[in-house]
């Protein structure tokens, strides 16, 4: 080392530089909570048991979104429709049971690719986080969507861009 | 005169086979098995009788034996054509065979409903095996579809003439299993439907036969109803060494593990 570099000083000024100069970059992060970076078009997030536009559910317990999960997080029980359900159910077999281990998908998205009635999609909607494993077993009123004729505004939210490709 | 054993010689897409005389197009095809076997709907091997009503099983006869070895004019329908000495069949190698195939498909699905996913027998479906090997993608047909009730035949089978394609294979196996066939077809043509004529109930001990020999989901089981997919079921071996039965038994159960 010379006399120069000896003295340290202009180093230490050199990287005082480029550490004072990331000031004023933009920021790499985001405030989280509050702001949300946007998604891009193909993530896929939780699943969501759609509706149709009169709010009765879709799903009918075919079980192939089940049959086509690589992780076996799906399982179902279907039932029948009794006379004066049809509000509630768009054909006459629906799911009584609709259970979705979250910790076990891998969101793929096979499911939705499987579903013949376009009864479940994945939303941009990130896995929250919870208390116990028994939390992520999500279960049918966890999945389905906000009935659309009584709640359109939880129904649009719910719905992301993702369902509406679908539905158009 | 000494009885000799004739054997003829058939040749099904360029594959030479020996049969006996009295085999079918259809049998002799599959005994060679393979992409060769034209598909089958109404034709079942154990039931005398069938086959003959849903013309999926068409091949082109190319030459008819050797003594006449002129093709026949149109396209055969090979579960209730007989093979000669020397017949040249074109199953799967005929373009036409194939153009026609697709056709049938199309003709048996014109009234058939995609219920698919509500139907208890998607997944061991011939006419859902048919479509995906044969038929075309989407259908031309754009008038008014014939529909029925559900109609429970009994205590243990439903009836869904809508899905129905009047194989005649759940009258032949009432006809045969039972001693008094209680259902048949009525009517004629675009009319026909499976019924019992007047609200009666199937109730034969064997009838439950009916359900497994229907080839789509016309006729199911009711105490089975929604209870499970085909493809949920897996295979157990459950053979018993019973007097009665003794036989090999495979339960097809769903079991979560």
């Amino acid at each position: 080392m010379n006399a120069w570099e000896k003295l340290y000083l202009p180093a230490v000024l050199k990287g005082m530089f480029i550490t004072l100069s990331h000031l004023f970059k933009k920021k790499a992060t985001i405030q989280y909570p509050e702001q949300k970076r946007s998604f891009p078009k193909v993530f896929r997030g939780l699943q969501v048991l759609n509706r149709d536009e009169e709010g009765r559910e879709r799903c009918t317990a075919c079980g192939l979104c089940a049959v086509a999960c690589p992780a076996e997080a799906i399982t179902m029980e279907a039932a029948e429709r009794q006379p004066g359900e049809e509000h509630l159910y768009r054909e006459e077999k629906y799911a009584a049971k609709y259970e979705i281990n979250m910790l076990r998908c891998i969101f793929c998205g096979f499911c939705e690719e499987a579903c013949p009635k376009d009864a479940i999609y994945l939303s941009e909607t990130v896995t929250p986080a919870n208390y116990s494993r028994a939390g992520f077993i999500y279960k049918k009123e966890d999945l389905l969507i906000p009935d659309p004729t009584k709640d359109p505004e939880g129904y649009q939210k719910a719905l992301g861009h993702r369902a509406k490709k679908i539905n158009n | 005169m000494a009885e000799e054993k004739k054997i003829f010689k058939v040749t099904i897409d360029n594959i030479t086979i020996e049969v006996e005389p009295g085999t079918t197009i259809l049998q002799a095809a599959r005994r060679i098995g393979g992409d060769v076997v034209p598909p089958a709907m109404c034709y079942y091997s154990k039931l005398k009788g069938s086959g003959g009503k849903c013309r999926t099983c068409l091949v082109r006869v190319a030459a008819g034996s050797t003594a006449d070895p002129r093709p026949m004019p149109k396209l055969v329908a090979s579960c209730r054509t007989n093979v000669m000495d020397g017949m040249v069949v074109e199953s799967m190698t005929n373009n036409t065979v194939l153009e026609a195939r697709k056709a049938v498909v199309e003709f048996l699905l014109i009234n058939h409903p995609l219920d698919c996913p509500v139907c208890d027998q998607a997944g061991e479906c011939d006419l859902q095996d048919l479509s995906y090997d044969h038929g075309r993608e989407s259908t031309r047909y754009e008038f008014e579809r014939r529909t029925f009730e559900r109609h429970d035949l009994g205590p243990y089978i439903q009836l869904h003439m809508t899905r129905c394609i009047l194989c005649f294979r759940c009258v032949f196996a009432a006809d045969q299993l039972t001693n008094k066939r209680a259902h048949g077809i009525l009517d004629r043509g675009d009319h026909s439907e499976i019924a019992t004529y007047i609200e009666k109930s199937l109730d034969n001990d064997f009838i439950g036969n009916v359900i497994d020999v229907c080839p789509v989901g016309a006729l199911t089981d009711r105490t089975f109803r929604f209870k499970n997919r085909v493809w949920f079921a897996k295979p157990v071996e459950a053979d018993r060494s019973c007097t009665k039965c003794s036989g090999k038994v495979r339960l097809w159960m769903r079991s979560d593990r």
